[in-house]
């Protein structure tokens, strides 16, 4: 389950009393609530699910992410380090 | 014990109705003289040409010109809200009729139209609407020949709605039709699908996004007509409103009896569609477009069918999305980027946002 | 997301881990993906047949909407049929079959069902119509129990007293402990899900994978993420580990959102629950704790709570956890399509059933 998207945090703001986000997905803006991601700044990335933002993406863990991948895939591997096949 | 005081009667004291009035009243479907100063000041002020000008019960329509045959296609509108970013409902019956008409080959001419008002709608929207309606007509050539309003008590109907029929002209020769698809053609798109979808979900306002995408809305016979003089052996023709582009090619499939395949990669869908789609749990492919048509036609006219599109307006984003397989009982493929394939089906019901 | 360096949808690398997989399996590997936006991504980019033939996918119960209750949609029926509610729900739960009817049925009599986007929406609905009992539905997993939390203690802060919630929230872990005590179970390795991991993270999880000896990775949604995920998992399974790993660190961590978590546990707590197809499984839901009791729609409407029969046709039990194939059902296709659906893995989009309907059958 749980359809969640990462949007960027554009502006933080109180609307009675609730904590909000302006977050923007590449051209499409929501207004948010981060009452469950008291720390997030402007500028970072949220994973938003039910007009929430659930969690706090770093560009570090981004990264991370891509390198973990190539690694899996042997991206820029010319050879394959095994075939258990053979 | 006093005498009661009567009246004194100083000529009718029988209250006239107001005649000037910010919105609509039961007494403007009375087919008294409000009805007629509705008419007179909101439509044919916006809508005036000589056969609606007769004001007669009916319109008499010229013959058919040599060689060509009748068209007829009629809609009714309904559409919430009423206004929305890059069109109207006004626009919309327009465009919608004469894009019906058009799907088959030939040039829509005359409308008729239908408005039904809810007691208390805005006079001011009305006028908006109708000037959004005249300048739709103008835009697609069509003259509004005969029409009728109608109002029902409040809470009887919604604001308002339009009915539209629309006639055209075709040549008697063209067979232009959703069983004509062949094995082997070309399937074509004129522009980004789903636009008109996210364009009115954003304005009812309760899912809570917003962006710059813009409804479609477009008469499309200008384009059907640079086609056609091209004189390209058009198969199908259809616009993929409702149900989206997904459920009228399913549709094209079942009544040609071919399978068809897109290429997921090639359907042009604008980023922000995307966004909002992957945001709500929406599928563009499933989306309402009211300014797109699909084009099938023999794979080697593809080429000059798609240099025609993206010369005009509303042509400018099209694109070769799919082919026509074999002869079957009627499926829609779609290969993936990933080099995989999946079905696509009609829609099965109202499309809701999938949040979870 | 352009910011950032990561193309999560990226054909040659999903294709080149895909590549890997095959070239690291050796002999046949069952594995569920437990969550329903996983099952649904896996068939719309056709992901399965990638895979080599040895690896087969089974498609778990976490679509929220397929294991809500019959007791809890009658019950959703019974609310939302008042005069004096309007009742709000995620949209897929409209379309939900009851004993009888379902939300989109109430709503053609006159009840005022309104799809919301955010639960924060039913919470201005109650805010604007105060003559009204605002009802809102609260379905899903742990990854929507914060947002729902949050609204509740919202409706308390600002005293907002004409709404409720009608609980049905579920929670994954004893949903993985049900399906691999089962004698029948084929699972052999579970992709997490990775947004439910991103509020929870993945600390519960190693005491499974222990008790089961079964390899457990935290994964992501988009074909990169799947591919990872389940890579990571084969290759497990072929060195013969079982351990808990994350395919999915760009928004998972071991310990999860704390501060949701803490929402979670102020407002509710881990009760019994009755899972649709599958049964009543102990400690698997969010029941309100009494101090938010007040705000549980059940207290606040008297309710016929007959018990009820499903339909005898639908196998929904055996789909969610794993023991079968939508297609092996005789009733698939034919009596049960998204039009007119059986029971709930043909209802949402993410079901199971509707997912393999969709996307899946084969070429005729």
């Amino acid at each position: 389950m749980c359809l969640g998207i990462p949007g960027k945090v554009q502006k933080l703001y109180d609307q009675d009393g609730t904590p909000m986000a302006a977050v923007d997905f590449d051209g499409v803006q929501q207004a948010v609530c981060v009452a469950t991601t008291p720390e997030v700044q402007v500028g970072q990335y949220v994973l938003v699910h039910a007009g929430f933002a659930l969690n706090i993406l770093s560009d570090y863990e981004a990264e991370e992410t891509l390198k973990i991948l190539r690694d899996l895939a042997d991206f820029n591997a010319n050879l394959p380090e095994e075939d258990l096949r053979q | 014990m006093t005498e009661p005081t009567l009246p004194i009667l100083e000529g009718p004291n029988c209250p006239l109705p107001i005649s000037d009035r910010g919105q609509i009243v039961i007494g403007h479907g009375s087919g008294g003289q409000m009805t007629h100063d509705l008419i007179r000041d909101v439509f044919q002020k916006r809508l005036s040409n000589p056969i609606l000008n007769t004001a007669n019960d009916a319109a008499i329509l010229p013959q058919a010109p040599a060689g060509q045959r009748l068209v007829v296609s009629t809609d009714a509108h309904i559409v919430s809200p009423l206004f929305f970013a890059g069109g109207d409902i006004g626009r919309l019956a327009v465009c919608g009729t004469v894009n019906d008409v058009a799907m088959l080959g030939a040039q829509p001419s005359f409308l008729t139209a239908t408005f039904i008002l809810e007691e208390g709608f805005p006079i001011s929207d009305l006028e908006a609407i109708v000037d959004s309606f005249a300048a739709a007509c103008v835009e697609a050539g069509v003259e509004l020949v005969a029409a009728d309003t109608k109002v029902t008590e409040h809470g009887k109907s919604d604001k308002l709605f339009i009915s539209t029929t629309g006639f055209g002209w075709a040549d008697s020769n063209l067979t232009i039709g959703g069983e004509q698809a062949k094995a082997g053609d070309a399937v074509i798109l004129s522009g980004a699908v789903g636009n008109h979808g996210i364009a009115v979900a954003e304005a009812r306002g309760n899912l809570g996004f917003s962006s710059s995408v813009r409804s479609d809305t477009a008469p499309l016979n200008h384009l059907v007509a640079a086609l056609l003089d091209a004189n390209l052996d058009v198969h199908v023709l259809r616009d993929p409103t409702r149900g989206g582009l997904a459920t009228t090619l399913v549709e094209i499939a079942r009544q040609s009896q071919v399978n068809i395949q897109l290429e997921e990669d090639a359907i042009p869908i604008d980023k922000p569609v995307r966004k909002a789609c992957d945001l709500l749990g929406l599928d563009p492919l499933y989306l309402a477009n009211e300014g797109k048509l699909i084009l099938i036609l023999p794979a080697h006219q593809a080429e000059s069918a798609l240099n025609i599109l993206r010369a005009r307006q509303y042509g400018e984003g099209a694109a070769l999305i799919g082919q026509v397989l074999e002869p079957s009982r009627g499926q829609l493929w779609i290969k993936t980027p990933f080099g995989t394939t999946r079905i696509l089906d009609m829609l099965a019901g109202e499309m809701l946002p999938r949040i979870c | 997301m352009t910011d950032t360096p990561l193309n999560t949808r990226d054909a040659s690398l999903t294709k080149a881990i895909m590549e890997k997989i095959r070239r690291v399996t050796t002999q046949p590997w069952n594995i569920m993906e437990i969550c329903g936006g996983q099952t649904h991504a896996i068939m719309q980019y056709g992901l399965d047949q990638l895979l080599p033939p040895e690896i087969t996918l089974i498609h778990g119960p976490g679509c929220p909407v397929c294991v809500t209750s019959l007791e809890a949609v009658e019950q959703a029926l019974q609310i939302a049929a008042r005069p004096e509610v309007i009742f709000t729900t995620f949209g897929d739960m409209l379309r939900v079959p009851g004993n009888k009817a379902d939300l989109f049925t109430a709503r053609s009599q006159g009840a005022d069902v309104r799809v919301v986007y955010s639960p924060l929406d039913a919470l201005k609905f109650a805010q604007a119509n105060p003559e009204k009992q605002v009802v809102f539905f609260a379905i899903g997993f742990e990854t929507t129990a914060p947002t729902i939390a949050s609204t509740i203690l919202l409706a308390e802060k600002n005293d907002i007293r004409n709404f409720s919630i009608l609980p049905a929230n579920v929670l994954v872990p004893p949903a993985m402990h049900a399906i691999l005590s089962n004698p029948s179970n084929r699972v052999q390795g579970f992709l997490a899900a990775g947004h439910v991991c991103a509020v929870m993270g993945y600390h519960e999880y190693p005491p499974i994978a222990e008790q089961y000896r079964i390899p457990i990775v935290v994964t992501g949604f988009e074909p990169v993420d799947l591919a990872a995920g389940i890579l990571m998992t084969v290759r497990q399974l072929e060195s013969g580990q079982h351990e808990v790993a994350n395919a999915y660190p760009r928004f998972v961590t071991r310990e999860g959102n704390q501060t949701a978590q803490n929402i979670i546990s102020r407002v509710f707590e881990p009760v019994d629950r009755q899972w649709r197809g599958i049964g009543r499984i102990p400690l698997s839901g969010l029941g309100l704790r009494p101090d938010y009791a007040s705000f549980n729609a059940v207290n606040r409407f008297e309710l016929d709570t007959t018990p009820l029969q499903e339909s005898p046709l639908c196998i929904a039990g055996k789909v969610l956890s794993g023991v079968a194939k939508p297609f092996e059902c005789p009733a698939f296709g034919v009596e049960c399509t998204p039009t007119h659906p059986l029971g709930a893995p043909m209802v949402s989009a993410e079901g199971a059933c509707a997912a393999y309907y969709r996307y899946h059958r084969t070429r005729a």
